[in-house]
């Protein structure tokens, strides 16, 4: 975790409410897909996670969905303003066991932290198969640049409205080695059950300080109380207890 | 350069900063990001007879200027920490620390209290009378002067160390219960915990913490902490701890006038990880900015107004 001051360099609207925000400053912090950033923003007492979409030596970039408050006044800001940012937070996606055909499933704003994650399986000669789900057509983003860095993609909406009609587990391929999710819970549980190899899940919860101190964000697992924040936000299928 | 040591409770801190119970963990988190030797001391997270998960999630809400945990004592039991969490804790920090205990019973007190006795690096028992998040215990023993008593008494009978009662602002009459604390023995009082608070998520029309309500702490509350602080330094002869919304080196000054011997920082720390060792930084200016050659000479020095 490192603690530093970033410059805006585009916040740019991609739906209605969903918009990406690129971040110049110290990303060394940041060492595997999977991971957040935690925002302060003025005048606002918590921080805002938010998990990283991309990086590159000097950039980070993530995409939001304006929820609140703090988003909401984040989607207000402009190229040249700063943020004090702590990155690097996380445990993140495992890609060593990823096998070579690697499913990713993402739900709406939880399709974000697969795409660091599927240019990474890439550069490490995997050949990834990325499915989306979103509610309506209107509210799809990032397609495009999954797949310009070649990733096979297939997109679902639950209205029918593009792609295949239904959820994600509607649109599933038949043959992969390993999977790798993040979404709504209802679709972790929905994706849990229905795929037929072990995967990584990353979970969202309430948090506090975003780095392991406050406890705000415990879970239990198999192998014992996890932080989301710290232990998490990625579980691997085994370790998951869906009771609360 | 100002003096910026105290003394706790006969043990010398060589700052009176603190980093407060649950928001510092065991202090690796912190201890990557700084050396967390340049602080007085810190209090652990609570630590409870057995081990807790604590309270469904969600736990945390935020608030104007501030935020609230209704997190409910998640710790591993003291057996736990003692064999895992203090031998760890060692690598990153040199000095004393300030173990902080709860319990369900006047019983679990004095167990956690006597189990933690024999730990060298146990410089004080902070005892939790004050979390408002746990049914059955905690605040409960802290509301009145009979339960406190009961508590103070049993904790110092199990002990050498010196023993801090934790008191709660959720209460009519906060000096009754601090005084009662020092007739049952007690050697220091901290206060405040955090207020009773809570948050309505209007869309779904359900409060936002699954446990309805929490503990409010954060900058907001300064100013109540700061009067209790006032009101209990000025009433007792053993040494107060202030605490409440605490983020900078002049807060940790107003205390100290107010009647803190030392002070400890909470919600702070979540928000910014280098609060305490930045607000140890930036003491000696402050002190030299208000002309305090020594941070010990002030404590209580407040010059109240004459009533009329």
């Amino acid at each position: 975790m490192k603690q530093g001051i970033f410059r805006i360099t585009e916040n740019t609207p991609l739906t209605k409410n969903v918009f990406r925000l690129t971040l110049e400053g110290d990303v060394s912090a940041i060492t595997a897909p999977g991971q957040f950033i935690n925002i302060q923003l003025d005048g606002l007492f918590l921080r805002r996670p938010i998990s990283v979409y991309d990086i590159s030596p000097r950039t980070v970039t993530v995409i939001y969905k304006v929820v609140g408050r703090g988003t909401e006044q984040l989607s207000r800001m402009i190229a040249g303003d700063t943020l004090d940012v702590l990155t690097g937070l996380g445990n993140g996606y495992d890609t060593s066991v990823s096998g070579q055909r690697p499913l990713l499933i993402g739900g709406g704003v939880g399709v974000p932290p697969l795409y660091y994650l599927a240019r990474c399986l890439i550069a490490e000669g995997k050949h990834p198969t990325v499915v989306m789900g979103f509610n309506t057509k209107d509210e799809i983003f990032a397609v495009d640049d999954f797949r310009a860095i070649g990733a096979d993609v297939t997109v679902a909406t639950a209205d029918g409205s593009f792609g295949v009609r239904g959820f994600v587990t509607d649109a599933l391929p038949s043959d992969y080695s390993y999977v790798y999710t993040c979404g709504p819970e209802p679709m972790l549980q929905a994706v849990y059950r229905t795929i037929s190899t072990s995967g990584q899940f990353s979970f969202e919860e309430r948090m506090g300080c975003g780095f392991g101190a406050c406890m705000g964000c415990s879970c239990k697992t198999v192998t014992g109380y996890k932080r989301i924040c710290k232990d998490g936000p990625v579980l691997r299928k085994e370790e998951i207890l869906w009771e609360k | 350069m100002g003096e910026m040591n105290v003394s706790l409770c006969g043990i010398e801190l060589k700052n009176p900063v603190i980093p407060a119970s649950g928001t510092f963990g065991y202090g690796y988190e912190f201890a990557e990001l700084y050396d967390i030797n340049c602080l007085g001391t810190f209090s652990c997270k609570g630590t409870t007879r057995e081990p807790r998960f604590g309270n469904p999630t969600p736990r945390i809400a935020e608030c104007t200027a501030g935020m609230i945990n209704a997190v409910g004592l998640q710790n591993p039991g003291v057996d736990r920490v003692i064999a895992e969490e203090l031998p760890k804790l060692k690598n990153c920090f040199s000095g004393l620390v300030m173990a902080n205990v709860s319990g369900f019973s006047v019983e679990d007190y004095a167990y956690t209290c006597e189990r933690l006795d024999r730990e060298e690096q146990v410089g004080w028992l902070e005892v939790n009378v004050s979390c408002p998040n746990v049914h059955g215990g905690g605040m409960s023993f802290g509301t009145d002067p009979a339960s406190a008593t009961a508590v103070t008494a049993a904790v110092k009978a199990k002990t050498k160390k010196p023993v801090i009662i934790k008191l709660s602002p959720n209460v009519t009459d906060i000096v009754s219960i601090a005084k009662a604390c020092e007739a049952a023995g007690a050697d220091g009082i901290s206060l405040i915990n955090t207020v009773l608070g809570m948050r309505i998520d209007i869309r779904r029309r359900r409060p936002v913490i699954a446990n309805n309500m929490g503990g409010f702490s954060g900058p907001a509350i300064f100013p109540l902490a700061l009067r209790m602080v006032y009101q209990v330094a000025h009433a007792v002869s053993i040494p107060v701890i202030g605490m409440g919304g605490v983020t900078c080196a002049d807060d940790v000054i107003e205390m100290m006038l107010a009647g803190a011997t030392a002070v400890e920082v909470g919600a702070a720390n979540l928000v910014n990880p280098y609060t305490c060792r930045d607000i140890v930084r930036d003491l000696p200016a402050a002190m030299a900015k208000y002309g305090i050659t020594s941070l010990s000479e002030i404590i209580g020095g407040v010059k109240s107004w004459e009533k009329t």
